[in-house]
């Protein structure tokens, strides 16, 4: 009923007809589906390799800041500037650093392709929220079972490795989904330093024909791949509260 | 302020009426043309009554204007704006100048100022959705590379193929591109500045932009740059910015009236030899 009152309004509304010319037109739609969702594989390309390094990052900050040890001192101190640091920089501003500003210096090694600029830039940025998100999941454990690892003889890294993590990862899969979908769609901001990815593919076609119907192809291909994300991570935590509970 | 339909209609069935028989006198044949005698100040529809919004986007950078103020009447078009609004009757006191950005300008929907003056290349999709008046400026676009680069002397277009380019989204430098015979695809920014960036990094080899953006990225954006050439462009429709309008306006017969006047007594040239006169020197690249 809502709905269908706000779809009449938007719908009667005198700016209606144009409005559907340049956002909703089937023909403009058509056109642009090809090359947009071909450069979408760009974002599914980017996405992947920055995931694997984004928890390789996460994993290895978080637990760089949980352990206690006085030796991992100045690591954790590292560890703390590197999250408040990344976390704290707006990531369109840091994937201009590292794409404009990386090359800039001229180091010898440094890489110069734009896709890898791409990817450390997300790397850096994400790795420190999602390692936020791992720290939480591992201080979420309950002390006792920390206590119950070492009381059987385990070392500490043991009873990280073992009785800590494997329940602290999988509280996490919940809101590191989450990250997941906002990284997925933050590969458009590498449109800026010059990667033709969906979004901009979409402006391309948008701004040559003065239309945005383009940009809503984009839009539709960015919550279609949104949507497998989800249904993969629903799949996940199911299998994971299944095997708890003990039933297969 | 927003036209109700019914005004809106009124308006336009008043300027058809004026533009009707009795304008033998127009020196244009365009079927929507009037007459400057007709576009008095008080005949106009204005966004706000009494003055002339004018937008254009920030900041406002040479040679289209002078130290960021669009409303100092310098810059090509600074004074062509200036010049616009003087033959329709307003004095540069009585015009107010707006900030759009280039993007929303395009967008549907209602606009919040009388024309927009931003180097919109006049094109016919474009033409969907927003208004044009007459040109004001046929701009030829230019290759930019380092003084090193090993494309600093090419002289026909088809030298460039191997070369990384770059441009600027929504140009028509980007799609003059595919004039070059590209071997890989070009390489697309926000703005003219982040493709200088790529540049001056050596992420790309060559950057297009009209000629005049050219110059002022070569001087004041570029270390170690130079101004290779410059083409007309063949894609598309040719390079014709025109002073942008809401869709159906009824200022656009007027605007253009002032336009063309200011063409035929010869102020745009003028103008164009004052503040954009050094684009007159650049080598002409061969198309061949």
């Amino acid at each position: 009923m809502v709905l269908g009152l706000l779809w009449l309004g938007i719908v009667s509304s005198p700016g209606w007809d144009r409005v559907r010319q340049t956002y909703f037109d089937a023909d403009d739609f058509r056109a642009a589906w090809g090359p947009v969702t071909s450069a979408f594989w760009l974002n599914v390309r980017l996405f992947l390799v920055a995931e694997v390094f984004i928890l390789v990052i996460a994993l290895v900050v978080a637990v760089v800041r949980v352990v206690p040890t006085p030796a991992m001192a100045p690591l954790r101190l590292l560890a703390t500037i590197y999250t408040d640091v990344f976390r704290g920089t707006p990531t369109l501003l840091v994937v201009l650093l590292v794409g404009f500003g990386v090359p800039a210096l001229r180091l010898a090694g440094a890489p110069t392709s734009l896709f890898w600029l791409g990817v450390i830039a997300l790397s850096l940025s994400y790795g420190a929220y999602v390692a936020e998100v791992v720290r939480a999941g591992i201080l979420s454990v309950h002390p006792t079972q920390w206590a119950s690892g070492r009381a059987l003889g385990l070392t500490y890294g043991q009873t990280l490795r073992h009785v800590v993590l494997p329940q602290a990862l999988r509280r996490q899969v919940p809101p590191l989904i989450n990250d997941f979908v906002s990284l997925q769609k933050d590969t458009a901001l590498l449109s800026v330093i010059g990667l033709v990815e969906a979004l901009r593919q979409a402006n391309i076609i948008g701004q040559r024909d003065f239309i945005s119907t383009p940009l809503v192809v984009a839009a539709v291909v960015f919550i279609a791949a949104t949507i497998v994300i989800a249904r993969f991570a629903d799949w996940l935590t199911l299998r994971s509260m299944r095997r708890q509970a003990g039933v297969v | 302020m927003r036209l109700t339909p019914l005004a809106a209609a009124a308006a336009t069935l008043a300027l058809a009426a004026a533009c009707a028989p009795a304008d033998e006198s127009s020196s244009s044949d365009d079927a929507a043309s009037v007459s400057l005698d007709q576009c008095k100040p008080a005949d106009l529809d204005l966004y706000k009554a009494g003055t002339l919004t004018i937008a254009t986007d920030s900041p406002a950078y040479e040679p289209w204007f002078a130290d960021d103020d669009p409303a100092n009447g310098k810059g090509y078009e600074g004074a062509v704006a200036r010049a616009v609004a003087e033959k329709l009757g307003f004095a540069p006191e009585k015009v107010t100048w707006v900030t759009q950005g280039f993007n929303e300008a395009i967008k549907p929907g209602a606009k919040s100022f009388d024309f927009d003056i931003n180097q919109f290349s006049i094109t016919s999709e474009r033409e969907k959705v927003v208004d044009f008046s007459s040109p004001y400026y046929k701009a030829k676009q230019g290759v930019i590379t380092l003084k090193d680069s090993k494309y600093a002397d090419v002289t026909s277009l088809a030298g460039l193929k191997d070369a990384k380019v770059g441009a600027q989204v929504g140009t028509t430098s980007l799609e003059a591109t595919q004039q070059l015979g590209l071997t890989t695809d070009p390489l697309v920014y926000d703005d003219t500045t982040k493709a200088a960036q790529a540049l001056q990094n050596g992420q790309v080899d060559a950057i297009i932009a009209d000629v005049p953006s050219a110059f002022y990225l070569v001087a004041a954006e570029l270390d170690g740059a130079k101004l290779v050439g410059q083409f007309e462009p063949r894609t598309g429709e040719s390079e014709e910015f025109g002073l942008l309008l809401d869709k159906d306006s009824p200022l656009t017969p007027c605007v253009s009236a002032a336009v063309d006047a200011l063409q035929d007594d010869g102020t745009l040239e003028k103008l164009q030899q004052q503040w954009l006169s050094d684009a007159v020197d650049v080598p002409e690249l061969s198309q061949s």
